[in-house]
């Protein structure tokens, strides 16, 4: 197993996560982010000791709330940022937004929109670089994922071909307004368990405690002893999303926020770390994200007439509204200058 | 020559591509059996790169994405039509989208194979469907080879293609054979139609096995009209420059399509002739009707949703005289 990091190192990465999502929501009221987020403040703990626990080239498939994921693997403020406000300098070009966004370089191979799936792409990706390597995959979902067909499918697939995947589930108590053990029969670790798949529970505002979990399941899945599940029990302080801001839901008591409010997770660990050494992370923090605002403001915008591009790896004509303007020919001549084609630039 | 059946060329092109790719390997129900015979032999070659999976098409879908991100090239065999419906969005949503949400970071390619679409004699309602307009609609490369040659040839080419692609194998095509030299079986390029059958009066084109009854019906009327006969072999992309040379010359259309109506590949191709083609009659289409469902296993109910030769000529006919 890898030695636990620094203390500091820990709460560097939550205090990042936790100023980044700060300045999420304040480019979100400035209309600068217009999908809104779905702020994971409360829960970086996890994402801290997640991905401390990983090696660079193991592979990550992150979910809706996943800014945590990136910024914890090193994904760069500045780019991501810029892929948030929808601009050419984006890890994605611009094409992915805070939903769906994925930066190989920081070794984040996706976050499919649709809940629970990358459970199952996480557990193909992890057969395939096993077959060429020692990497691990890593899929991330919540609490609402553990009751999608696909993802228990995938319990079953990852346990029968003993893939080298860590489930990790972040348990925040809710599904957007649903309650955890309102959609839950039986139990997060229970449902792994019914395949096979090693799961604990496992407290995720203590970054360095899921550190250990996370690191023990990695070291399994890495030795060839196949896929395992944490369940982090944790808890998000905003709302599902930023339009919670507008609209009060009723789903939960303000006494519940301000009890996990006392297990931050950045209190935590800043207890650890002594302040003129937190004084100095802070002051290096605030200046990358200045710089990583500004960057991600300044970044241009996408031409409109490239949003083809990518689509296809191969030349397609593509029809219809920007592309073939009415009374087109139907035959181009080459690629002539009225027809957009969808191509790659990888 | 040997005879080279449909069925076998999809086994053909399989083998051939797992031996010359090692990441290629194929995943599905039942394939170690080779039910559908597109598998046979494959376990004793490649027995690492068979995977049997369980009945999880939602999950081996999205698995196969996964591996194909990873660097690999999946084929998965699906044992029905309607197992699409179940994984359309996996494949549509997740799979297709990755390549663009990812600014081309990363690649998909993934193979669908449905090794027997459409019409099965007695099969009913929920084993009958022919949905490879849902995929086009929605942007997923799609092609439907009529022929041994062509199954060959755009199986090959599906799997090397970086994108997600449906392979849709007609049922009434399996079992067809055809006369070719194995050296002559090669890639057939995704976008690129082929004419079956040369003529001058009226472009007939048709989907997949209907291939076969339109050069039939050709044949059939050829002392009173010079048809041609139009495959476009992939149905996104679509060759349109194809059609459009084959129309420029008859200036009259017919579509001949298995699918549904409403929204169907009849309809695409009946309102880009309109737009952007010159046509010197009011094009016709013969499809399935609206909201077919196959129904029961009276041969008189099944076939009454069909899309039929003697429709097919009526069609002509109409489009000929106007
Ligand atoms: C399959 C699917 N169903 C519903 C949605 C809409 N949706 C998006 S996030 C979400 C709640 C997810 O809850 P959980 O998995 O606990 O993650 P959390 O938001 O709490 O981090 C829902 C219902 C979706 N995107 N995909
Ligand atoms: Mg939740």
């Amino acid at each position: 197993m890898s030695a636990r990091p620094a203390a500091a190192a820990f709460y560097g990465t939550i205090r990042l996560i936790r100023r980044f999502e700060e300045r999420c929501v304040d480019l979100v009221r400035s209309g600068d982010i217009g999908s809104g987020i779905h702020p994971c403040v409360g829960q970086e703990g996890v994402a801290a000791g997640v991905c401390a626990a990983l090696r660079p080239d193991d592979a990550l498939l992150s979910n809706h709330r996943g800014h945590g994921h990136f910024l914890a693997r090193g994904s760069d403020p500045g780019r991501f940022l810029a892929e948030l406000t929808g601009r050419v300098g984006g890890v994605d070009r611009g094409r992915a937004g805070s939903f769906h966004p994925s930066d190989l370089s920081a070794g984040i191979w996706g976050a499919s929109g649709t809940v629970g799936h990358g459970a199952a792409i996480a557990t193909g990706l992890g057969w395939a670089l096993a077959r060429d390597g020692d990497r691990v995959a890593v899929s991330v979902f919540g609490d609402g994922a553990v009751s999608q067909g696909a993802l228990l499918e995938s319990f079953n697939l990852a346990s029968l071909w003993r893939v080298p995947v860590v489930f990790v589930c972040e348990n925040n108590g809710y599904a957007t307004t649903l309650p955890a053990p309102a959609g839950i029969a039986g139990s997060v670790a229970g449902r792994a368990a019914a395949f096979g798949i090693p799961a604990s529970t496992v407290d995720g505002q203590d970054p360095e405690v899921v550190y250990d979990a996370m690191a023990a399941a990695v070291d399994r899945a890495r030795g060839g002893d196949g896929p395992s599940l944490v369940e982090f029990t944790t808890y998000r302080y905003e709302g599902h999303h930023t339009f919670e801001r507008r609209m009060r839901l009723a789903y939960r008591e303000e006494a519940e926020v301000a009890r996990w409010r006392e297990r931050d997770p950045l209190a935590i660990q800043a207890a650890r770390v002594p302040p003129p050494v937190r004084e100095a992370i802070d002051a290096e923090i605030e200046e990358v994200l200045d710089a990583a605002v500004r960057f991600a403001l300044e970044s241009p915008r996408p031409d409109p007439a490239d949003a083809a591009d990518h689509l296809y790896a191969t030349p397609v004509r593509i029809r219809g509204s920007l592309f073939a303007p009415l009374g087109a020919a139907a035959v181009p001549d080459g690629a002539g200058p009225q027809f957009r084609w969808g191509f790659s630039h990888a | 020559m040997p005879k080279l059946s449909y069925a076998k060329a999809l086994n053909r092109a399989l083998t051939d591509e797992m031996e010359r790719d090692p990441d290629v390997f194929v995943l599905g129900e039942d394939i170690r059996f080779a039910l559908n015979n597109v598998t046979t032999g494959l376990l004793d070659r490649f027995p690492d790169r068979v995977l049997e999976t369980p009945l999880s098409e939602q999950g081996f879908t999205n698995f196969a994405t996964g591996a194909a991100m990873g660097g690999k090239r999946p084929v998965v065999e699906y044992q029905i039509p309607f197992l699409l419906l179940l994984v359309l969005e996996q494949i549509a949503n997740q799979a297709n989208k990755f390549r663009l949400m990812s600014g081309g970071q990363v690649k998909v390619p993934v193979t669908y194979l449905l090794p027997g679409t459409g019409w099965r004699p007695g099969w009913g309602a929920q084993h009958s469907d022919q949905p490879y307009g849902v995929f086009a609609h929605l942007g997923v490369k799609t092609v439907i080879p009529a022929t041994p040659t062509d199954a060959y040839g755009l199986f090959l080419s599906a799997i090397r293609d970086d994108d997600p692609v449906v392979v849709f194998c007609p049922m009434p095509a399996l079992a067809l054979r055809e006369d070719v030299s194995y050296v002559d079986l090669a890639p057939i390029p995704l976008g690129v139609g082929r004419v079956c059958r040369p003529g001058d009066d009226v472009t007939v084109l048709a989907v997949g096995h209907l291939v076969h009854d339109a050069v039939a019906v050709a044949d059939e009327l050829a002392g009173e009209v010079s048809v041609e006969v139009f495959d476009p072999r992939s149905l996104h992309p679509f060759d349109w420059a194809g059609l459009a040379a084959s129309v420029e010359r008859t200036g009259r259309l017919v579509v001949f399509d298995d699918g549904n109506r409403f929204c169907g590949v009849g309809a695409e191709v009946l309102a880009t002739a309109a737009e952007e083609m010159r046509l010197a009659a009011a094009p016709k289409r013969v499809t399935r009707p609206d909201a077919a469902v196959v129904v029961g296993c009276a041969p008189e109910l099944d076939l009454a949703v069909q899309p039929s030769r003697a429709q097919l000529v009526a069609a002509i006919q109409a489009v000929v005289k106007s």
